[in-house]
């Protein structure tokens, strides 16, 4: 989901709650009143948020598997290549020896697998990233200690500045911020 | 449950949270860390002029010789990939099983693995003849038309040793994201957030990224298990595809590996005991911790210790006349030392880690962890030179004894492992707060129901 561009009015607006419990509640009474272009935010990884999002992606694992296939194949197929290219005779040995390849078959399936499951979270994350319009809410700072937040994006159809924030106030929040479009660049 | 209850560890989150990111933003204890860093930099200074030396001289330098050709370099080799071990098993094995007593443990753990493994890298670079030449280990389309001897058990080295490197730092850094967003989030001076907010790569604790997070953090954990396995084991195999008295044992793969975790699990205990003391984490690493790490030592030592056991038993049992022959100079020879010091050091003050009192005491527990950590240096010695110096032929027949310089490479490289671990230390969040909270708040919600 695309986070709202510059070309927005706003980006959106921001509940701030002091209990995950109540964070989790929130999010589900949104869904249930329409909203769809929402996110939430906490300290923590907190059980129970992505199926209240109802937010079901699995491209990490399957783009830690193709890392490992694909790791694999360069790793067993880089072996038997060199090996056939610059045939080294040890004692009449066996040139393709699959006993002694599998060792850097292995570490080159994990090595790929690791870079394409970390790569691809910061990739899909939209990470790193140097600004966010909501680190210039003043209370944002304590999603990273002990408060949570949700956030209803301005791009939602549902959206509307004073229904939108009435909406939120029913949730029995600690506040109610506006987050406006910062000047920083995207 | 009443509401008070659910607010307490509310409460507790931001404790926790104050309680780590003050150390970096407000070191607690300047004085004693500058006096530490100092004898490391000294140490990393040694390091240097060392290394000077043995480029400016080749590796004759070294005690190293014909038979034994492999000395410190690769006894310490062995040593150091060992200890880095513990840190990725802690981490990784522990967050599948979903123990949380590891969140106090495993942001050190796994530092303390990179920077070992950082160490044991560095010996077979400069054990190599022409150490500015170790590319030529990596495939890389060259003007020589030739390309690397993948059967061979250098280049395996080569391959493993760097995948453990990348694959456990991308982990450690994964997983210290959250909490470098917590000092980011916490730091007053420009500089500071300047450094914290670069490194935590802008996270804000979305809800979609913790959910990939957490998938890709996982999933790293479940890989690099099995890569610990293989990266012991292929040490193993570089000395039991030796044909060498001693080397040539089915029970080598399983040693070296329960081995590592054994001195790994000491030298964390080690830091763990130090840690506490030193940044006032008595709350955050309890005499709990203590116990676990105490249990997990004694487990993977009598563990080792049958691995010692197996290796006499097998000799004993095939009889043969060379392995024979090894055998009984390791327990009677020239180097009896090293093999009764670590059968000493190893398994004696061990046996009061039975005893809870002795598992909960920290300065029994550091004492343990050391005399463990100089207990597997003599057992990689101990395996190295009772092997080679006396194989099939009475011509091949010789002693070796380290030399300044190779002492002076491994207290140097002591300096390589304990400078970036004190910046480390310094700098960077050294518990993690992110996971401990959410252990706070799992363990809530089953109390709740």
């Amino acid at each position: 989901m695309r986070e709202p561009g510059a070309h927005t009015e706003a980006f959106g607006l921001l509940a701030e709650f002091d209990r995950a419990e109540r964070l989790i509640e929130s999010v589900k009474r949104a869904r249930a009143a329409g909203f769809r272009r929402i996110d939430a935010y906490a300290p923590f990884m907190v059980d129970g948020l992505s199926e209240a999002l109802d937010f079901r992606d699995n491209r990490v694992p399957w783009l830690t598997l193709a890392g490992g296939v694909l790791g694999a194949a360069v790793g067993y197929g880089m072996q038997v290549y060199t090996n056939l290219d610059y045939p080294l005779d040890i004692g009449g040995r066996p040139l393709l020896a699959p006993q002694a390849f599998l060792l850097i078959t292995f570490e080159l399936m994990v090595l790929f697998a690791v870079l394409f499951s970390i790569g691809g979270m910061l990739v899909l994350n939209h990470l790193p990233r140097l600004h966010h319009p909501l680190f210039s809410v003043d209370a944002f700072h304590l999603a990273s200690s002990d408060k949570f937040f949700l956030v209803v994006f301005s791009t939602d159809p549902k959206f509307h500045q004073e229904r939108t924030r009435a909406f939120l106030e029913e949730l029995d929040p600690v506040r109610v911020d506006l987050v406006e479009h910062t000047e920083e660049p995207e | 449950m009443s509401d008070d209850a659910i607010a307490a560890p509310a409460g507790r989150y931001a404790e926790i949270t104050e309680e780590i990111t003050r150390i970096p933003l407000n070191y607690p204890d300047p004085r004693a860390w500058w006096i530490s860093f100092g004898l490391a930099s000294s140490l990393l200074l040694l390091f240097f002029v060392s290394v000077g030396v043995l480029f400016w001289n080749g590796v004759g330098v070294w005690g190293n010789n014909i038979p034994v050709n492999w000395g410190l370099a690769i006894s310490n080799y062995v040593w150091f990939l060992g200890i880095g071990h513990a840190g990725t098993l802690i981490s990784a094995l522990l967050l599948l099983l979903s123990a949380h007593w590891r969140n106090s443990l495993n942001r050190f753990a796994e530092a303390m693995t990179l920077v070992a493994v950082l160490c044991a890298g560095l010996y077979p670079i400069l054990h190599l003849g022409r150490p500015w030449l170790f590319y030529w280990m990596a495939p890389y389309p060259n003007t020589m038309t030739i390309w690397p001897q993948f059967r061979s058990p250098l280049t395996w080295d080569f391959f493993a040793v760097l995948t453990y490197l990348i694959v456990s730092l991308l982990f450690w850094y994964i997983g210290i994201v959250p909490d470098l967003a917590a000092t980011r989030d916490r730091a007053k001076k420009r500089r500071a957030q300047v450094f914290y907010g670069l490194f935590s790569l802008g996270w804000r604790g979305s809800a979609r990224h913790w959910h990939r997070w957490r998938q890709s953090y996982r999933l790293t954990a479940a890989i690099a298990v099995p890569l610990v396995v293989s990266v012991h084991s292929e040490i193993s195999l570089l000395f039991a595809a030796g044909p060498i008295p001693g080397w040539n044992s089915t029970v080598f793969p399983p040693y070296f590996v329960l081995g590592a975790a054994f001195s790994g699990f000491a030298v964390v205990a080690m830091i763990a005991v130090a840690l506490r003391h030193a940044l006032r984490l008595y709350d955050l690493v309890t005499p709990r911790h203590f116990d676990l790490l105490g249990k997990l030592l004694l487990t993977t030592g009598l563990m080792t210790a049958y691995g010692y056991w197996a290796e006499v038993f097998d000799v004993l049992y095939a009889g043969g006349k060379q392995e024979m022959a090894t055998l009984i100079d390791r327990l009677w020879g020239d180097y009896a030392w090293s093999y009764w010091g670590a059968v000493l050091a190893n398994f004696l003050p061990l046996q009061l880690l039975w005893f809870s009192f002795a598992r909960r005491s920290p300065l029994l527990l550091f004492l343990i962890g050391l005399s463990v950590t100089v207990g597997m240096w003599f057992e990689r010695y101990m395996l190295l030179v009772t092997s080679l110096y006396r194989d099939y032929l009475v011509s091949s027949f010789g002693g070796y004894h380290a030399s300044f310089w190779e002492w002076a490479l491994f207290a140097g490289m002591l300096g390589v492992f304990m400078v970036p671990f004190l910046l480390f230390v310094r700098f960077l969040p050294v518990i993690s707060a992110a996971e401990i909270k959410e252990a706070l708040f799992e363990d809530q919600g089953r109390a709740d129901a």
